[in-house]
């Protein structure tokens, strides 16, 4: 399997036997039932469609509800998210199957992508490491960004220049981390390094390159 | 959280002793040299303890060769062998950074005795 949908439980420290200390963010992540399969084309990958946790009866909804249904799923799931299916050669997984943590190896490459903590609407220094300026001297420009770009000609201001605005709450990609160790038994991902989001936040692990 | 603090218990070890800072501690130093492994030992006072959880970490300070050395060590490390309590010391504040710049008798530490 190319991935998995877990939620972040927080950060702690792992001890090396020769006392070696590495931080590490621990994941719970699925097990996660196998919802829908769609085949491949022609420059597309296959689609896997995984499902996490179970959603409260009166919050799933009968569209969810059926979804699930069609995959053999009794509970219908709270979460769901699709994978593209990198490697050709590998068989499917069928609808139903259940996808555990136990797809991933310790030292293995991951990319986790979740949705960042919002900080409400930032200025640039904030938000963009803009320098400000300095304190003292009389100076007013304290967290300003200062110019936004040329006069009268071009008589605006470029698409794309930095501003203050609303920061956070986007999706974030953090790749090339390293999995520290997998717990199969309680479900539970140490993935070596900060992953993005709040606690209890939903995050998917994926493998790198996939 | 409270399902991190759970399994995070679990590295932790139990079999160091209660100390506290202002307290004289021998700590029992895990060193490998080459292939060999032995303990070493670093005593004095313990100065300051920080952190909680598996991260603690506590900080021993001594005077060798009239230069202050400090260290510090993760408490449920395993580098760390062992720690034994040497002298108990009767300290009023948590943090005991202020014996940097005490010398000679000032720097010393009034055993604490119980009762």
């Amino acid at each position: 399997m190319e991935g998995i949908i877990g939620r972040k439980l927080g950060m702690t420290q792992l001890f090396g036997a020769d006392g070696t200390v590495t931080p590490v963010t621990v994941i719970a992540a699925g097990p996660c039932p196998v919802v829908q399969v769609r085949e491949g084309g022609e420059g597309r990958p296959a689609r896997v469609q995984l499902g996490f946790e179970t959603a409260k009866k009166a919050r799933a909804g009968k569209a969810r509800a059926g979804h699930a249904a069609k995959a053999g799923i009794e509970a219908a799931p709270r979460v769901l998210r699709e994978f593209a299916w990198a490697d050709a050669g590998v068989e499917l997984p069928k609808p139903g199957a259940l996808i555990t943590v136990a797809t991933f190896a310790e030292g293995q490459q991951v990319k986790v992508t979740g949705t960042s903590k919002g900080r409400g609407f930032q200025g640039v220094v904030h938000r963009y490491h803009f320098g400000g300026g300095p304190a003292s001297h009389g100076n007013t420009r304290f967290r300003k960004p200062g110019s936004v770009g040329p006069g009268t000609d071009p008589s605006r201001v470029i698409k794309g220049k930095r501003m203050p605005g609303h920061m956070g709450a986007a999706r974030v990609t953090q790749i090339r981390l390293t999995v520290a160790k997998v717990d199969a038994e309680r479900n539970l991902l140490f993935v070596r390094g900060a992953v993005p989001g709040p606690m209890r936040g939903i995050v998917t692990v994926r493998k790198e390159g996939a | 959280m409270d399902r991190l603090a759970k399994f995070a218990r679990e590295g932790m070890r139990e079999d160091l002793p209660d100390f506290r800072p202002g307290d004289t501690v021998k700590v029992m130093v895990r060193v490998r040299e080459g292939e060999k492994e032995r303990l070493q030992a670093f005593e004095g006072v313990c100065v300051a303890k920080k952190g909680g959880g598996i991260s603690e970490t506590f900080t021993v300070r001594k005077v060798s060769a009239g230069v202050g050395v400090e260290r510090i060590f993760p408490v449920h490390s395993p580098s760390v062998g062992s720690v034994e309590i040497v002298r108990h010391g009767k300290v009023r504040r948590a943090k005991l950074y202020y014996l940097r710049r005490l010398t000679g008798k000032a720097g010393r530490i009034k055993e604490h005795r119980e009762g």
